[in-house]
């Protein structure tokens, strides 16, 4: 398909903005650019139609089943965009509330962000949020920036995080990130091992950085010792939500002893990802770490009005220029509001349900390395088939060819072949059961015609792309 | 096949050494482990390594990896042809694929010879 | 569903939390319907003042959104797709985010652009951390009239780590162009500036970045893309990296984000650009299609050896800057800037023809501008406010002893009418 820069006519002009004409220069010609950027000139219709059908050369959840491993991608009600979308909301500028009188302004959305930092406090057991990390990955950055001014006001030398083999590959980058160097412990039957945690930790562990379930989907059996074996040298635990949807109204991270724990909005809560964000990855602390929290914080006064304290000597600082993503996190509140307490909970038992109903009709068919009581999600392994050279990624060829996004297959790096499956709650079980009944199919197609597979998919605007020639020649932009 | 004529280190480089140069680049078991390489990172002439330090790496679509200093020393040439054919490693790993050329300082140490090597390869496969 | 797993009940495949790790509470209220939870967020939205004439700007900017933007960036092909990880079923989000990638390179004259980062703050850290890789050095130059909110973000983000930032102060409402030369020597990693500067004046940095080119120091811009239709572009000027907010181009302002964190840089640099880069290739049957390229930069292969931990980005957002820009086009682009242009420079004639109101920007200036009252800023904030009209950002705020001072942004949205009624009513508060 041309790109929208090829079908750029000279004169063609799109939506016109405003009017005034404007072409008395107030600026001298030496700080002028020299020519034009080179930006399309094309009608309202060419650009309709453009990305009208650039959005049909696309999977998504609202026209595909989407079991991504990992990535919780489930319905995202649509009424939620109504909310996001009030003018109320929309129009406000984010520097209003440092106006003083002007807070007055902001009360309604002063008050979104309160309510919701209550309710995550309570599904959760934590004692304060912020709201401000603008995706999970970055949460994970404002947590371990956390950890380091815990240890730093309590004159600590703390040098190591801990992060397990399973975790997601964004913890030690986080970890790295902020200035620390990253400790691996091997897990064991699929979770944390005390005995090789008992190894690795020292005094100089700031903390470790866990999910659990973990991104096997397993639940993490030995929480309650890693808390105590790490309390014991003052490390902090951190939790990665990136798999809370499994444990809603079942297990509060807070009560268990986490210190810290980050949301992915994107995922648990249903905001739709927007092909890559913006997503939103609120904190929760505990009492010992509230202090560090980023500025501002929202507070309620005793008649009821809500303004931002800038005033927290302790804070880590600023991690964005103001509040956070705000429109993708009053999306999240709409569904919190929408489900209740009971919804949130039968979330989770659905989703935990989904994904063993899958677990045990696929295993058998494929090789499942910890076949046992999953939760949210599972690792199935094509192992066997690779023998005869058909590989995870040629099954996940096969799915797209059938009209279903894959599943995650890049991760995790501990089982190899990996097909990481996440049903979420919001799929009926026709859908699992036909998605089943075809992955089954594409395990006797591997056995028949193994061709079949290995040069999927055949379906789609393309076939498979050379990455090889991509990273070599980068070609970036329609210049390079 | 490893050849003879070469020393190695576990992480992967060999080294051919010729009075005081040495000729790095990383072995067939290690190209072949990556896949087709997209980009080799060298370091600059001019800096100096202590063996078993970094020195720069290689990617691939799918991976990337370390590249140690082998023996200390000097870098004196850079093989300046990987920038635009990173492909040469895959091809030759032994021949046209060269990496780096260093001035060495001091005795290289622990490096395996051939069949050193072979053994250590087939251990790590399993 | 529970006899193929072989359970009886739900509560058996929770078995594994013991008593000890249940909850000690779960107190959140039952769900209401669609209609309550959109009744009770009309109420909440209707309690923010949203009708007030604004004139603040502080590098946010509220500019006309075309219709297309919202009508296309809302299809839940491109609304609901995760991540573009497998690329035959993802070429719309990755073809559009090449176009977006080429647009904004283009616009702030760069050979590169990444996928988007979270805001223009960030892109300034990571951008500050690239050049701290390249160079592996620590100190980092930073001008003072860069805008203050990204410069205690660079602070925050750099407390933990062996960076030193050395502010530059602002000298008479304008970046201090000789102190910052003076302030690079062989130890620098990286000069930060910002144009138009947070008090909205122009500058061309072509000699500064020549200066630090000489160094070795990487030279860095903060631009606003709109104006940038216009400017010369950070390109011209020899910068290596260029970042910008992207807000300006389709996105709201919605109470501070979601925006867009706009990163381009020279070839050379782009390796140790974070986050995700799509590049164009070919399928098997020799077809173009676009993939994620470069991969082995980022965590979920390289884990704590990656060049930043960035994994979501602002991909939705940038899609909407991209349609914005095509939908205007560049000649739609470039009559919002100059409109824009036009109009502040016709509120500051009106300002400073007040008694007592004098221009603190010096020299060229775009759709921002700078004044000082006789009075605390604060003061007039207050007082108008009631009255309707925001009228501008306290410089008082950040800026020791510009506590009467005034940061005043117009749009092409800004009519002649609000700026006369603006004028009037500043000269009647200061009376």
């Amino acid at each position: 398909m041309k790109t929208i820069f090829e079908q750029s006519v000279a004169g063609r002009e799109g939506c016109w903005p405003c009017e005034g004409a404007a072409e008395e220069s107030y600026i001298p010609k030496e700080l002028l650019r020299g020519g034009e950027a080179g930006l399309p000139s094309v009608s309202e219709l060419d650009v309709v139609r453009h990305f009208t059908r650039l959005s049909q050369r696309n999977y998504s959840v609202d026209s595909n089943f989407y079991p991504l491993g990992s990535c919780t991608m489930k319905y995202n009600p649509k009424f939620t965009e109504v909310v996001a979308g009030l003018p109320g909301f929309t129009r406000l500028h984010p520097v209003l509330p440092q106006l003083r009188g002007a807070g007055g302004l902001c009360q309604g959305a002063l008050e979104v962000m309160y309510e919701i930092e209550q309710l995550l406090c309570e599904i959760t057991g934590m004692a304060a949020y912020t709201m401000h990390p603008m995706a999970g990955a970055h949460g994970e950055l404002t947590g371990v920036m956390l950890m380091a001014a815990y240890h730093r006001d309590k004159g600590n030398k703390k040098t190591k995080i801990i992060v397990p083999d399973s975790a997601h590959g964004t913890n030690p980058a986080s970890a790295a990130t902020a200035g620390y160097e990253v400790v691996s412990v091997e897990s064991k039957d699929g979770i944390v091992d005390p005995a090789a945690l008992e190894k690795v930790l020292d005094d100089e562990v700031a903390g470790m950085m866990m999910t659990c379930p973990n991104t096997l989907g397993l639940f993490e059996r030995n929480l309650p010792e890693v808390v105590r074996m790490l309390r014991k040298v003052d490390a902090l635990l951190y939790y990665d939500g990136a798999n809370l949807n499994a444990i809603m109204g079942k297990m509060r991270v807070g009560d268990v002893g986490f210190d810290i724990v980050h949301w992915n909005v994107h995922k648990t809560l249903a905001t739709p990802h927007g092909g890559g964000g913006p997503g939103s990855g609120p904190v929760g602390v505990s009492d010992r770490l509230v202090d560090f929290l980023p500025i501002s914080r929202v507070r309620k006064r005793e008649d009821g009005r809500f303004f931002l304290d800038y005033d927290c000597p302790k804070s880590i600082g600023y991690v964005a220029p103001f509040y956070g993503n705000f429109g993708v996190y009053l999306k999240a509140y709409a569904y919190v509001l929408r489900l209740g307490g009971t919804g949130l909970r039968r979330a989770s038992e659905n989703a935990v349900l989904a994904a063993n109903y899958m677990r045990k009709r696929l295993s058998g068919h494929f090789e499942v390395p910890y076949d046992r009581i999953c939760m949210h999600e599972f690792v199935a392994s094509a192992s066997p088939q690779a023998k005869d050279g058909v590989h995870a990624l040629d099954f996940a060829k096969g799915l797209l060819d059938r009209g279903y996004h894959a599943p995650t297959i890049y991760f995790p790096l501990i089982v190899p072949e990996a097909l990481m499956i996440e049903p979420t709650e919001t799929e009926n079980k026709e859908t699992l059961d036909k998605f089943c009944d075809d992955l089954i199919e594409l395990a006797e197609l591997a056995k028949t015609n193994p061709e079949a597979l290995t040069s999927a998919p055949v379906n789609l605007p393309v076939t498979r792309l050379d990455e090889t020639r991509a990273a070599r020649s980068m070609e970036l932009t329609d210049d390079l | 096949m490893i050849p003879e004529d070469l020393l190695y280190a576990k992480t992967h480089e060999w080294v051919l050494i010729e009075g005081d140069v040495a000729t790095v680049g990383i072995t067939q078991f290690a190209q072949e482990q990556l896949g087709d390489l997209t980009f080799v990172e060298m370091p600059e002439v001019g800096d100096t390594f202590e063996a078993g330090t970094e020195m720069g790496s290689v990617e691939s679509v799918k991976a990337a990896s370390e590249i140690y200093a082998p023996v200390s020393g000097e870098v004196i040439e850079i093989n300046e042809e990987l920038e635009d054919a990173p492909e040469k490693v895959n091809e030759e790993p032994y021949g046209s694929g060269w990496i780096v050329k260093f001035r060495i300082k001091g005795d290289p140490e622990g490096l395996l010879d051939a069949q050193g090597y072979a053994s250590a390869v087939e251990s790590e496969a399993h | 569903m529970l006899a193929v797993i072989g359970v009886d009940s739900v509560d058996d495949l929770f078995a594994e939390i013991t008593e000890e790790m249940r909850p000690k509470s779960f107190d959140i209220p039952e769900g209401l319907s669609e209609m309550e939870v959109l009744s009770k967020l009309e109420a909440m939205a209707a309690k923010n003042a949203t009708d007030r004439v604004s004139f603040l700007g502080a590098g946010f900017y509220d500019h006309y959104i075309p219709a297309a933007v919202d009508a296309l960036t809302m299809r839940g092909e491109f609304y609901t797709a995760y991540t573009p990880y497998q690329p035959e079923a993802s070429q719309g989000t990755l073809q559009a985010i090449f176009e977006y990638q080429t647009a904004v390179a283009r616009l702030l004259g760069m050979e590169c652009a990444n996928a988007s980062v979270y805001d223009g703050g960030t892109a300034l850290y990571e951008a500050l951390m690239m050049a701290v890789r390249k160079t592996k050095r620590r100190k980092v130059v930073v001008s003072e009239a860069l805008n203050p909110i990204y410069r205690v973000m660079l602070g925050s983000y750099t407390t933990n780590l062996d960076v030193e930032l050395v502010t530059v102060p602002y000298k008479d409402g304008q970046t201090n162009l000789d102190g910052l030369k003076d302030a690079l020597d062989d130890s620098t990693a990286a000069v930060l500036v910002q144009n138009p500067n947070f008090f909205g004046s122009i500058n061309d940095f072509t000699e500064l970045f020549a200066a630090a080119k000489a160094v070795k120091a990487v030279s860095i811009m903060s631009a606003y893309p709109v104006l940038q239709t216009l400017l010369k572009t950070p390109g011209e000027m020899g910068a290596d990296i260029a970042v910008a907010e992207g807000q300006s181009l389709g996105l709201p302002l919605s109470f501070g984000g979601p925006y867009l964190g706009i990163m381009t840089c020279t070839k050379t640099m782009v390796r140790q650009m974070p986050g995700r880069i799509v590049g164009r290739t070919g399928d098997t049957e020799g077809r173009t299609g676009y993939v994620l390229t470069l991969q082995a930069r980022e965590q979920h292969i390289r884990r704590q050896r990656a060049t930043s931990n960035i994994c979501s980005n602002q991909s939705l957002c940038a899609l909407r800057a991209l349609v914005h820009m095509c939908a205007l086009g560049e000649q739609g682009l470039r009559r919002a800037a100059r409109v824009s242009i036009e109009r502040a420079h016709a509120c500051a004639e009106r300002l400073t023809a007040i008694d007592g109101v004098d221009m603190l920007t010096k020299g060229p200036f775009g759709n921002e501008f700078a004044v000082t009252l006789p009075v605390n800023a604060f003061e007039i904030i207050d007082k108008l406010t009631e009255r309707g009209f925001v009228p501008g950002f306290p410089l008082g705020r950040y800026f020791e002893g510009l506590e009467n001072g005034l940061l005043v942004a117009c749009t092409e949205k800004t009519s002649e009418e609000q700026i006369g009624i603006f004028a009037e009513m500043l000269r009647g508060a200061l009376k």
